[in-house]
């Protein structure tokens, strides 16, 4: 089984892209459980076609710690598991407490077990790696693959360029690696060649361009995957390339993140190339 | 009355624990590593946190009991204990010089993710620990489980140290759980006389009940050395004494050694250590020797001089899940009537146990997992004992309803011998027949009006 853990800046579109994505490997008939570890609780939405998952949090709290297996994970979009990790509510408690609890919890009752055939377990993390907590899942033993969704702005970048900081810290002494960015385009002037050229720089590749596309929007409306919405449509297609680059790929690397200075002139150099 | 105010009447409470019947996981966690030679325990989080720990233990055993700490200041919080741990493991290999370093994690390490695997590395990685010296870690937050996990915690830690070599040493693991010093003395000496070779972790006799010499040793020449421990995965099968205290480590060395496993209650009482004499007979291919026959004739004889006082007597017992089943039993095979069982620590399991055990005994028994005192004392009031078994803890309610009780368990910080006298096998099921009629028999003797009052009973 290869575990995959999605970063990136909040709102980049992670749940969008790995839910997506994830429908791809579905089709290409593997078998994936998504962990959506987000206190929204909003990863797996669109494979469970709306918010109807009970999280492990909320399990765990109303019925104590004997909990089964069956209790939080549900079957959604082409045979694929869905968990939602969950958290407290905005300005409460500890969201990160709430992922190492969460995992550890899916551990012991064997979700990750052989006998569930899975071929792929998808971690879907929340924004950054802020905190110990979110970096659970990259600790040794969990991901060993790590894409980090980007677009080719600011603040985007940086935060990519801050969570290969953490996937450093962790690769030193674990198995986790850095699979390659996901550029999910803003239409940034251009965001193809900056994305390529910051990967470069980061040491990975950037493992595909996903165009921007509003039957991405048309599709969650719906509460579906733009390939279970309208199979047909180009960013289907789209979306079965990202699975294929990831169901295929062999880069897997210790990246190399880059001082402040260097991603400044990135951008810069970028930007006046656009001008 | 100091518990004068706990109600009669049982209201369900869902988010309220009062007065609970365990404490924190890393109190078990640093039992089990004072268990392993030269080994001092490190709690990695606020210094409060070891000072507890430190103090309840010293408080049971009436010993010193060293460890460090990550002393975890605001800092340490928010950027992680990793610098912390860093200069601790350099700071103790320097200045103490243990075999063994054994770290728990805390609450506070815990919530904000701290990585014992990655900072060990790491102190690797710098050089910080020296050659053969060993790192060994445990997450231990409390806010999961009791100290009961938190000592299995640290056991499957020390199971995670085995090598298999390839080739078998014909011992036999033994985990004996969390009991005395004394107990595990007892286990070893039980093991002796039907002469099987064993290795038993951890190992905390003479290192918690050792003699006052004049002269202090930071780590006394006793406990399971590393050595032994990794020797572990290459032994011939694991019997693990007690499912909550032992079961993840002996299934742990099944799994990554391939080290078959039996998981047998604890030797508490006639039955249990029937058993446990048997697994050791068996593997070792031999009658049991005259020597143990003589112990169970001379347990059985006293059960069965002393019946009419045993007889009906109702109990109350609280106390850790692994010890409670046990003694259960044997309260059970004794005709005596344990109404009221309450365990702190979490699992369905135990509930199942104990109504399995007592379901032929003709009287309606109340049992609580994740229980607490307060509870106990409710049904006291609800349903009168004639003795009350548990921890020091339970004196107040002793007191208030004026219980014979007998002191058993973990902390016993008012009353002393625990350390000294085993009550596992068949000489500690004498043992605590002896503490059991002894407060039975002084209350006849206080109650009974003068026309009863008898000398010979």
């Amino acid at each position: 089984m290869r575990k995959v853990a999605i970063y990136g800046k909040g709102g980049i579109g992670k749940s969008t892209t790995t839910q997506n994505t994830v429908a791809g490997l579905a089709e290409m008939g593997r078998k994936v459980m998504v962990v959506g570890c987000d206190p929204k609780a909003d990863s797996t939405r669109l494979l469970l076609g709306g918010m109807s998952q009970k999280s492990v949090l909320d399990t765990l709290r109303e019925e104590g710690e004997d909990v089964e297996l069956e209790n939080i994970r549900k079957l959604g979009y082409g045979g694929t598991w869905a968990v939602e990790s969950g958290g407290p509510e905005p300005g409460v408690g500890c969201a990160g407490r709430g992922i190492i609890t969460s995992i550890n919890m899916l551990e012991s009752l064997g979700a990750y077990e052989e006998k569930e055939g899975l071929d792929y377990a998808f971690y879907d993390v929340l924004g950054d790696v802020v905190c110990g907590g979110f970096a659970m899942p990259i600790r040794d033993g969990k991901a060993e693959e790590i894409y980090i969704v980007c677009s080719g702005e600011m603040m985007a970048m940086y935060a990519a360029n801050n969570i290969c900081k953490g996937i450093m810290k962790y690769a030193q002494s674990g198995s986790v690696r850095l699979g390659g960015l996901i550029c999910n385009s803003r239409n940034v002037d251009n965001e193809k060649e900056m994305i390529e050229e910051l990967a470069k720089k980061i040491g990975t590749q950037m493992i595909y361009f996903v165009p921007r596309d509003n039957d991405v929007q048309r599709a969650e409306i719906n509460r579906k995957t733009v390939i279970e919405w309208n199979p047909q449509a180009p960013q289907a297609d789209e979306y079965r390339g990202l699975a294929r680059a990831i169901d295929s790929n062999k880069m897997f690397v210790v990246p190399k993140p880059l001082a402040i200075e260097e991603l400044e002139q990135l951008l810069l150099d970028f930007g006046l190339l656009a001008a | 009355m100091l518990l004068r105010h706990t109600p009669k009447e049982i209201t369900e409470r869902s988010a309220l624990m009062i007065n609970p019947a365990k404490t924190c996981q890393p109190i078990g966690a640093m039992y089990a590593a004072l268990g392993i030679k030269g080994c001092l325990p490190h709690s990695h989080g606020s210094q409060g946190c070891c000072a507890y720990h430190r103090s309840t233990l010293t408080r049971h055993y009436k010993e010193p009991i060293s460890a460090a700490t990550s002393s975890f200041t605001e800092g340490a919080s928010v950027f992680g204990g990793q610098a912390n741990l860093l200069q601790a493991i350099d700071n103790i290999f320097t200045v103490y010089e243990p075999d063994v370093i054994a770290v728990h994690t805390t609450c506070l390490s815990e919530t904000i993710g701290d990585d014992l695997p990655q900072i060990f590395d790491k102190a690797m990685k710098e050089k910080k620990v020296p050659a053969g010296k060993t790192l060994i870690g445990a997450q231990t937050p409390s806010y999961v489980g009791s100290h009961v996990t938190g000592f299995s915690n640290m056991v499957k830690a020390m199971a995670a140290l085995a090598k298999p070599s390839g080739k078998k040493n014909g011992k036999i693991n033994i985990i004996p759980g969390w009991v005395e010093p004394s107990d595990m003395e007892e286990i070893k000496k039980i093991a002796a006389m039907i002469g099987v070779s064993i290795n038993m972790f951890p190992d905390t006799s003479g290192v918690l009940n050792g003699p006052l010499t004049g002269e202090y040793k930071m780590f006394p020449d006793a406990g399971a050395s590393i050595d032994d421990i990794k020797d572990s995965g290459n032994s011939i099968g694991t019997l693990a004494l007690g499912e909550w205290c032992s079961a993840d480590a002996a299934r742990l060395l099944d799994t990554k050694c391939k080290v078959p496993c039996s998981i047998l209650d604890m030797p508490f009482g006639l039955k249990a250590t029937d058993r446990f004499v048997d697994a050791l007979r068996t593997v070792a291919g031999t009658s049991v020797p005259d020597e143990v026959m003589m112990e169970r004739g001379k347990l059985v004889d006293m059960i069965s001089d002393m019946h009419q006082y045993f007889y009906g007597k109702k109990v109350a017992l609280v106390g850790d899940p692994d010890q409670v089943i046990a003694m259960t039993e044997f309260l059970v095979s004794i005709d005596m009537c344990p109404i009221h069982i309450v365990t702190g620590t979490p699992g369905k399991r135990f509930e199942e146990r104990i109504n399995e055990i007592t379901k032929d005994m003709g009287q309606k028994v109340n049992v609580r997992a994740k229980g607490d005192m307060f509870l106990l004392h409710q049904w006291i009031k609800n349903e009168p004992v004639d003795l009350i078994i548990g921890n020091s803890y339970c004196k107040y309610i002793a007191r208030d309803e004026d219980l014979p009780y007998v002191r058993w368990g973990f902390p016993i910080l008012d009353r002393q011998g625990h350390q000294h006298f085993p009550t596992v096998g068949y000489m500690g099921g004498l043992r605590l027949l002896e503490k059991i009629l002894g407060v039975l028999l002084d209350r006849k003797d206080r109650d009974d009006p003068e026309s009863k009052f008898e000398l010979v009973l």
